[in-house]
């Protein structure tokens, strides 16, 4: 694991106690491409930002450049208090485990049942089989997938391995989850399933959340509504103010960040690029 | 047509050097390194090592009848045909035998590796191996080198001994030789050295295999266009790469003779 922060003095003032993940000036070539230019923001420990922007405005980047799957060309990005622009492949794979990430079309090994997709992670932290059984079947539980548990990703729908691919980046509870276009390509039907999911994550485990998405349907759903757990299924918050759904926005254009705020700045802004994005 | 500087090419060309280096490194320090996917690398050798027994049989048996059938040929003019058995012996132990097996476990195995891998790559599975951090070179590089380089230098004993049977049958059936003469002089003819050249080129043939196949897997860009492009190349730079190791290791083992 990479050490502790040792902040230079231009980032002296970054909090890396309360936040889960701190971009600060992150750019981002590839040959003549552009991909990110000096992104700076912050997620809240707890809090889900939802990122919005047109295909090839650099949301997918930011995620694998969270997982340092990616490296900046410059700038500093923190995970959970880890510069990971600085730390070796070998040091990441530890904090990897503390970040699950949802790929855009699911990513699940294709040559593995779901139980050996969802146990990846387990098996190759050689947990006992009785254990991993157990967790397995926890967290298909959770995504209401439990009798897909021997079927091949080919056998499952769009919807399916979506939520299997939500199934094994939550097993190891993680800090933070990365969702890469969760409803991407689906059905409405699908999506505001995917999104119920999405919304039980948070409420019910308080996790970190980094979400991109096309559709600003999602967002609006995650920060109108909440989970709850009695009835098993999403409510909206109607104003109430004890339900804080700690849900806010951030929107992407050539690379970089053009609003960061909650639902209500977002409806409410004057910009008419975003006024047309969101209209 | 968009029209590419020298500069960018050669720049290219060092790049996919350097890469591949670094692949082929990382694939031999992991063996060194925990943990190691032993079974994987049996699966892989079921795969590579049982998988390719038909056809490895087949080529050394039908390069043993042909070796027979040339050689007698020549022979012949010069009285010499009892000498059919040294010459195909030689012939395959030395060099057919290492060299067409690679070529067709190349064939079969390179291309194989790089498309699984590198259709894991366009579907991002690559990403999420290491998203759940697990070392990708670790997980398929290192069991795929360890099972072809193991399997590959069994692969090519049998190749020369069907090869050898080959020889046999045309010698008894078509050209009338002794059982006992066919075999006596191409036992009699194998030298120490001959038998080493023989098992030393397959283990660096079953690397160059494993480490070309994977470094196209892990580098294809650009969807199932790019796969089937790996996949082709994979093939065209192990098969290459290994006529041209071929010189190399017989002029070294001939000069430590």
């Amino acid at each position: 694991m990479g050490s502790p922060l040792q902040f230079p003095s231009a980032a002296a003032a970054l909090d890396t106690i309360h936040k889960a993940i701190i971009f600060d000036e992150v750019s981002l070539c590839f040959e003549d491409l552009v991909l990110l230019d000096g992104v700076s923001f912050e997620l809240k420990k707890g809090e889900t930002k939802v990122m919005l922007g047109v295909a090839g405005s650099g949301k997918s980047t930011i995620l694998k450049l969270c997982l340092g799957l990616l490296r900046p060309d410059s700038g500093h990005i923190y995970v959970l208090g880890h510069d990971v622009t600085t730390m070796k492949e070998e040091e990441l794979f530890d904090l990897r485990s503390k970040v699950g990430i949802v790929f855009q079309e699911s990513a699940l090994f294709d040559s593995l049942n779901v139980r050996d997709n969802v146990a990846f992670r387990l098996m190759e932290e050689k947990l006992p089989e009785d254990e991993i059984e157990a967790r397995v079947r926890e967290a298909l539980r959770f995504v209401e997938l439990e009798n897909a548990i021997d079927k091949l990703p080919s056998e499952l729908s769009g919807g399916m391995r979506r939520r299997v691919g939500i199934a094994r980046a939550i097993i190891t509870h993680p800090e933070i989850l990365l969702y890469d276009s969760p409803t991407g390509g689906l059905d409405p039907i699908t999506s505001t399933t995917i999104i119920e999911l999405i919304m039980k994550q948070r409420d019910v485990s308080k996790t970190s959340a980094l979400l991109v998405s096309h559709r600003l349907q999602d967002g609006f759903m995650l920060a109108s509504h909440y989970y709850d757990p009695v009835a098993n299924t999403m409510r909206p918050v109607d104003g109430r103010p004890m339900r804080d759904v700690r849900t806010s926005f951030m929107v992407l254009r050539d690379g970089k960040v053009i609003f960061d705020g909650t639902a209500h700045e977002l409806a409410g802004i004057q910009d008419p690029y975003i006024k047309e994005y969101i209209s | 047509m968009e029209l590419i500087s020298p500069t960018d090419i050669a720049k290219r060309n060092v790049s996919s050097v350097q890469d591949y280096a670094s692949l082929a490194w990382r694939a031999l320090t992991n063996l060194f390194a925990r943990p190691l996917y032993m079974a994987d690398a049996i699966q892989q050798a079921d795969s590579i090592g049982v998988g390719s027994l038909p056809i490895v049989v087949l080529t050394g048996m039908f390069t043993g009848m042909v070796l027979a059938l040339n050689s007698s040929n020549t022979l012949e003019r010069f009285g010499s045909l009892s000498l059919t058995g040294q010459l195909v012996a030689i012939s395959m132990v030395r060099e057919l035998g290492p060299v067409l097996t690679s070529l067709m476990v190349a064939g079969r195995n390179a291309s194989g590796m790089a498309s699984e891998i590198g259709s894991m790559r366009v579907t991002e599975q690559i990403d999420a191996m290491r998203a759940l951090g697990t070392d990708p070179y670790k997980k398929l590089v290192t069991p795929r080198v360890i099972s072809t380089v193991f399997m590959m230098f069994f692969l090519t004993i049998l190749s020369d001994l069907v090869g050898l049977i080959g020889g046999y049958l045309i010698s008894f059936l078509l050209l009338g030789l002794d059982t006992f003469q066919y075999w006596n002089t191409a036992y009699q003819s194998l030298t120490y050295n001959d038998v080493v050249t023989g098992l030393v080129k397959p283990i660096f043939f079953g690397f160059i295999i494993a480490t070309v196949g994977c470094y196209y897997g892990m580098s294809t860009r650009g969807g199932t266009q790019g796969v089937g492009r790996a996949t082709t190349q994979a093939v065209v730079a192990a098969s290459v790469l290994i006529l041209a190791v071929d010189v190399v290791l017989t002029q070294l083992m001939l000069s430590i003779k």
